[in-house]
This record gives structure tokens, C-alpha cells and sequence, in this order.
């Protein structure tokens, strides 16, 4: 037997150093085992995107050799690319997980959303969202949120109280001290929890690496038909584009967030192994969200004002 | 892995807090530390210019990084903490940059709850004012292990020796009779990048490093050796399943302190004992685990442990108790009352308690006292008296962050009202004076 944790050359006078993916992971950990103990019905928002894949690899190694005590909900906006639903799907039979769908083009195809004019479902989501963790008697909600992500979510709690509306009152957030979370809640209310708030997005993928995870295809190069639209890279597909002036072309690209297609970009890349991906990450002089985000680049507070309403 | 992802990988994490207003030169140190480590993006600089322009700044306002929220944005001030991320080749950063007003203090509190270290700011023209006063008290309360005192602007009094000597002793003697352990006085211009990433070259009679090589290097953990073993029981594992039928383990993160396998330990608040006969670490048996790693604990005896139990060294168990005697920074905007019921949560435990007496409140700036004020409100520290319904394996918050903190929350509507530390105020010389107007001035479980 051995510790399992590597100690760091620069601390090599401290024998118990941790390094710093080993503190993010022992970090996420607590909070999900925090909330196993103090919550009835708990899920985790999977959508199949990195983050919620780490989140659930975390999950998974909290409470081994148990079984995950959470559910899973998918808020599908029916523009989802294939090869992440494939995954999503493959997951949730490897680990023998409960999944539950909420689908946009339901609510859509029954008049209790109407498309919009630029045809992104993004804003769309919140209201599936909300009304399945209302329909599912949801008290606590894991989400993939990341602080670095957006300055509206650099204010955000771990433990983020939501009304019966799901709405978030940022001025009426509850101080967070040290590791003690607060989850008190009334009925009807329930708490969005951000296990990986402090992880940036080049923790995520080295820890990635470090622990082996797969991950959706499209993280990676690969030759996709795309069009550009205000500077973005987007898939052609049936979620409705390309218009008739936008010319399509085949790029060498990857995805460095996964979303709904009809808002998330494509960057030039030819990164195909996590390696190259790091490294990319490393040197890029954009946020994922700057490269990668239609809906963040509409106003200041876009990210605020859906946060808000009961967004992610 | 290609030697950028080993040389990537290979860091520790350090957690610090900045403390000082505007006016201090804050938002362009924490600006400066942020750009001159690559970590404002083309995007987020791009996007900082344009919000700058249309409220027609000529320069670029770098709170508007941090300020995120749509009312920061509007009233030009900071509300709340913000959390920022950066990283050097040789270690990652997570900074809380808190506003320095008064009535912001719950906000520096929090900050500094979880920081390893705090830089305090102050104007070279104006050295040690009141609020820095302030600042160096929050650090002392919420024993922040070291302290960085940044004098700013020292290019404004030509980078003199003596002004920043005679600040930097002054600082330090208020400090040190705080409890502070450690305080690194660095003569810095944020605005010219004097001794904050690079050293100056206006300034040779400081040997000291720049405020970026203080934070590469502060070691980030102290010698867990001789800390009391700490191991609040989070969440009881039990598959039952055909492959583990009998796997029974206490999930938990390490709160101080190293557990070895074959370690006789104590169960609190119970007082059953037993020994330590596997330790999992997610994923991984070792024989060995530290503070503040996540794993499992597995024992000898199938004795009830549950949730918000404590496991500790047999031999070095902290004492349980039902009276509380801490100081508290009230958080909420509803008052704290004598008399009042409220719940109390400690590490995982939360029980229901009753406030028997508020005996003094705290004014940080100069530390005096101001006896049974009978009510705190938002942003007042305070001593106060709990009695809780069922004993709690409390320590003394200078012995034990982890263990020594808690928080009283309204049972009605969940609201965090204050933030407690268990014990004594301040280490050092203040201790007596600030304790002196209680009844028991020595912590006695």
C-alpha cells in the first residue's frame, strides 16, 4: 500500500503536500458527499458536456463502492449533437444510472414555448428545467458551473438557494464560510450546488487526463461541414442552419464546449489527442465561453439576467 | 504527457485574500497580478474596453473584471466576493478579492475563512489608517496563517526607505500583538509594476521578493504532525451489494491532521473506541491519509457512527461540550439576539441552540469593547454565549479552523446569520485585553 497522492517537487520539504488536482478533487468530493447527507432527492444536470462528465466521475469515485445515490436530468433542447447524446446514453447504461429527460421540442411542439426569431434554444431551457425539478420534487441540484465560466458566475455560491421559481437573487446570496455549506431550504424551494466551481477549464482537462475519462468524440479535431455566423463556426445540420446566404465549408475543428447547436461554435483546431488539447487550452488567448458563445456575447449581463430567471 | 502537461501538472493550489479599497490601489494590483500572469483573455479585456468606453473611461477599469454583477456595474463598487483563478508555472492561485469598506466586513470574513494567506494594502502616503487596522484584525480573527503587507504607491513618495520602514514596523508590532504568525512587509507601485511580478528598479535597498515570488513560495500547508487529527463523518457507505456484502465505511474529509491504518481511535461525541483497519482513498487503499483529502475510513468494530460524528485519536480526543463561549462576525441583515433560538452547524453536525448572552461587541478598528449591547447586527463582531441542545466535539478555532468554526443559521427561514469562532478572540497579547471584559476569560471546555 501506498498514499495515493503525489507529493510536488517544490514541496518536497512537506511531506504532505497535496497537488493542486488532488485539492479540487478532495474539494468536489465533500460537497457531494455534504449533500448525500443532508438532501432527499438530489440530481445531477448531465447534458454529456465535460464538465458534467467530470462531475460525474466525481460522483462516482465519492461513494464507491456504493452506487451513485443521484439521479440524472438532461434538459434536451432538441438541437443536440448526435455524438453526445450516443455518449450520454452509453454512460447511463455503463453505470446502470437513472436518467430523466426534459425536452425543449416537447414544450415546443406543444405551444408552451415558441421558437425564437435566431433560432437558439439556449434561454429555452429554463422553463423544462424548472418545471422538472418541481414535477420530480428536486431539493438539490448539481450543476457543472465553473467560476472562472463568467463574471456572474464568479459571484456564484457552492450552495446556491433557489426560490419555488428557481429564480437567483445574487444580492440576497448566503455569506459561505469556510467548508460549511448551508442547505436549508423551505418546501417548494431547492439549492443549485456547483461542485467544480473552483476548477478552471485547464483543471478540468488535466484531471481528464489524469483519470483517464472518455469523453464525447467531437472534443477532438475532426472535418465538419460548418458556416460562419457573427465570427462562430456552426454546424450545418437540421436545427436550421445555414441560411441561404451562408456558405458552408469543411474545417478541421473541435468543440471546447458543448451546447445546444444552434449557439455553440466550433474552434479551428488540430488537437486530437488530450495532449494536443491541453496544450491548446494552455496558449489560447480566449475564454471558452468568449470563443465559443453566441448567447454570452448579447449583452454585459446576459449570463446574469438568464441566471436570474433559473438557467444553469 | 508532453513535459507542458507534466510542468502544468506539477503545482499546488494556494488560497489568498485581498483586503483595501480603491483607493489603495486594489483593483490595479489584483489587475496587474491577473494581466501580467496571462490570465485576462483577449475576450474578457476586449470586453472590459468596450463596457469602459461606453461609460466613457478612456483607460480600461479593471474592476469590471471582477465586478460582475449588473448592481457593482452600476454603483461602481464592489458588493460581493469575487473569485478569480489564476495560475504561474509554479503554482495555481484561487484569490478572494473582497471589498475593504466596514460595511463590507462579513464579505472580507468570508474571504478569509478559507485563505492560506492575505495581502493587506495600504496608501505609502497615508500608511496604517484605520481601516488597515481593520484588515489586520479580520486576518488575526480568522487566523490567515501569513499576512502580506502591500505598501502601495511608493512611487508617490519616491520610493523612500524610511516611509516604508517606519509602516512596515508599525504594522508589524499591531500585527504580532494580534497573534499573527507571519507578516511579509513588500514596498510595491501596482500602477508602475514595482515589486509585484518583476522587481524594481527604483527601489535597492529592498532584498525582499515581489508580492508574485511571496505567493509562488509561502509554503501552503503547515506540519500536519502537529496538528490534532481531525475526521468529521460526512456519510456512512454501505453498498450491500453481492460484491461488497459486507463493505461498511465512513466517508469524510480529513479536517487536520494524518490517520494511519492500525490508529486506536475515539468516536465523539459517543466516546466508543475502536481502530482504524483500512483507509480508502478514492479509489486507492492506503495506510496512510492527511488533511484535507476526501476518503473512507474503515474500523475494527461495527459500532453507530452516523453523519456529523467525529473520529479522532484516541489519545488526543477534544473534549464535548453543550456551552459555547466564540466570537462571531453576524453575517445577515436580520439581527443576532440574547435570548434567541437558532440552529447551529459544526463540521457536519447541526443541532438546535439558544444564544445565553451577547457580552461584548467588537470595534475592530481600534479593538475596543462595548459591553452587552444586547443585539448584534450585520457586519459587527462580536462575543457571544451559546447553549446547544446535544454535546459538540468542538476545538479551540486556534487550534483547529476546520473544527473550530460554525455557523448559527434561522431555523425559520434557513438565513446564515452569524459565523462563529470557537475560544478565544485573538492569539498573543490583544487576547487578554480583548477578553478581559468577559466573566471567563480563559477557554475552559
Amino acid at each position: 500500500m501506498s498514499a495515493v497522492t503525489t507529493t510536488v517537487s517544490e514541496d518536497t520539504a512537506n511531506p504532505y503536500a497535496l497537488s493542486h488536482l488532488d485539492s479540487l478533487e478532495s474539494e468536489a468530493v465533500h460537497i457531494f458527499r455534504e449533500v448525500a447527507g443532508e438532501f432527499e432527492r438530489p440530481v445531477i444536470l448531465f447534458s454529456g458536456g465535460k464538465d458534467s462528465i467530470v462531475m460525474l466521475h466525481l460522483a462516482l469515485k465519492a461513494f464507491a463502492p456504493a452506487p451513485v445515490p443521484f439521479t440524472l436530468l438532461h434538459v434536451d433542447t432538441g438541437h443536440n449533437f448526435p455524438e453526445v447524446l450516443d455518449y450520454r446514453d452509453r454512460t447511463v447504461a455503463k453505470h446502470g444510472l437513472r436518467l430523466h429527460v426534459a425536452s425543449v421540442q416537447e414544450y415546443i411542439d406543444a405551444g408552451k414555448l415558441r421558437e425564437r426569431p435566431d433560432g437558439t434554444r439556449n434561454p429555452l431551457q429554463t422553463v423544462p428545467l424548472t418545471e422538472a425539478i418541481q414535477r420530480h420534487r428536486f431539493d438539490a441540484v448539481f450543476g457543472g458551473g465553473r467560476r472562472d465560466e463568467e463574471k456572474a458566475r464568479a459571484k456564484e455560491r457552492v450552495f446556491s438557494l433557489r426560490d419555488e421559481f428557481s429564480q437567483w437573487d445574487p444580492r440576497r446570496q448566503r455569506p459561505e464560510l469556510w467548508q460549511l455549506y448551508n442547505g436549508r431550504h423551505a418546501p417548494g424551494e431547492h439549492v443549485r450546488v456547483f461542485p467544480i466551481s473552483n476548477w478552471t477549464e485547464l483543471d478540468v482537462w488535466q484531471y481528464i487526463e489524469r483519470e483517464g475519462i472518455e469523453l464525447p468524440e467531437i472534443y477532438f479535431a475532426h472535418e465538419r461541414e460548418v458556416f460562419n455566423r457573427n465570427g462562430m463556426w456552426l454546424t450545418a445540420g437540421h436545427w436550421g442552419g445555414p441560411k441561404e446566404h451562408e456558405a458552408t465549408e469543411t474545417r478541421l475543428v473541435r468543440y471546447r464546449t458543448v451546447g445546444d447547436m444552434s449557439c455553440t461554435g466550433a474552434v479551428d483546431s488540430d488537437a486530437t489527442t488530450l495532449d494536443a488539447v491541453i496544450t491548446e487550452i494552455a496558449a489560447s488567448r480566449l475564454t471558452e465561453r468568449g470563443a465559443t458563445r453566441a448567447d454570452d456575447k448579447m449583452s454585459e449581463a446576459a449570463m446574469e439576467d438568464r441566471k436570474r430567471e433559473g438557467y444553469f | 504527457m508532453t513535459t507542458t502537461a507534466e510542468q502544468l501538472s506539477a503545482t499546488t493550489l494556494l488560497r489568498f485574500a485581498t483586503a483595501g479599497s480603491v483607493d489603495d490601489g486594489k483593483s490595479t494590483l489584483v489587475g496587474r497580478l491577473l494581466h501580467d500572469s496571462k490570465s485576462v483573455l483577449t475576450d474578457q479585456l476586449e470586453a472590459v474596453e468596450q463596457a469602459s468606453l461606453n461609460r466613457g473611461q478612456e483607460a480600461p477599469d479593471l474592476a469590471l473584471l471582477t465586478d460582475g454583477l449588473r448592481a457593482e456595474r452600476e454603483q461602481g463598487i464592489t458588493i460581493d466576493v469575487a473569485y478569480r483563478y489564476f495560475a504561474t508555472t509554479r503554482r495555481r492561485f484561487i484569490l478572494a478579492d473582497t471589498p475593504g469598506h466596514v460595511q463590507y466586513t462579513r464579505n472580507m470574513v468570508t474571504g478569509a475563512s478559507t485563505a492560506e494567506l492575505a495581502v493587506v494594502l495600504v496608501d505609502a502616503r497615508n500608511g496604517v489608517v484605520e481601516q488597515t487596522r481593520r484588515h489586520a484584525a479580520v486576518a488575526a480573527l480568522l487566523r490567515v496563517p501569513h499576512v502580506v503587507l502591500a505598501v502601495n504607491k511608493m512611487d508617490l513618495v519616491d520610493y523612500a526607505e524610511p516611509v516604508f520602514a517606519s509602516i512596515a514596523e508599525e504594522f508589524t508590532a499591531y500585527a504580532a500583538s494580534l497573534g499573527v504568525p507571519e507578516i511579509t512587509a513588500i514596498p510595491i507601485s501596482a500602477l508602475a509594476g514595482d515589486n509585484v511580478v518583476e522587481p524594481s528598479a527604483h527601489m535597492d535597498w529592498y532584498g525582499g521578493p515581489t508580492v508574485l515570488e511571496h505567493l509562488e513560495t509561502v509554503p501552503v500547508s503547515h506540519d500536519l504532525t502537529a496538528c490534532h487529527a481531525r475526521f468529521p463523518v460526512q456519510y456512512v457507505i454501505r453498498p450491500q451489494s453481492a460484491e461488497h456484502p459486507d463493505y461498511r465505511g465512513y466517508a469524510g474529509q480529513i479536517a487536520a491532521g494524518v490517520f494511519r491504518v492500525g490508529e486506536s481511535v475515539s468516536v465523539l461525541p459517543s466516546g466508543r473506541t475502536t481502530t482504524i483497519t483500512g483507509i480508502d482513498a478514492l479509489g486507492e487503499s492506503v495506510d496512510i491519509a492527511w488533511a484535507p483529502q476526501s476518503v473512507t475510513l474503515r474500523l475494527a468494530d461495527d459500532i453507530d457512527i452516523s453523519r456529523g460524528d467525529l473520529i479522532a485519536p484516541a489519545d488526543d480526543a477534544p473534549p464535548v461540550t453543550q456551552d459555547v463561549e466564540a466570537t462571531v462576525c453576524h453575517v445577515a441583515d436580520q439581527p443576532l439576539s440574547v435570548g434567541q433560538r437558532v440552529l447551529l452547524k459544526h463540521t457536519t453536525r447541526t443541532v438546535k441552540a439558544i444564544v445565553k448572552d451577547i457580552p461584548s461587541r467588537l470595534t475592530l478598528d481600534d479593538l475596543s469593547q462595548h459591553p452587552a449591547p444586547g443585539q448584534l447586527v450585520a457586519n459587527d463582531i462580536g462575543r457571544v454565549v451559546v447553549r446547544t441542545a446535544e454535546p459538540l466535539a468542538l476545538d479551540p478555532y486556534e487550534d483547529s479552523r476546520r473544527t473550530g468554526s460554525f455557523l448559527l443559521i434561522d431555523p425559520a427561514d434557513g438565513t446564515t446569520l452569524s459565523a462563529g469562532m470557537a475560544g478565544a478572540a485573538f492569539a498573543g497579547a490583544a487576547a487578554e485585553a480583548v477578553v478581559a471584559a468577559d466573566d471567563d476569560a480563559e477557554w475552559d471546555f
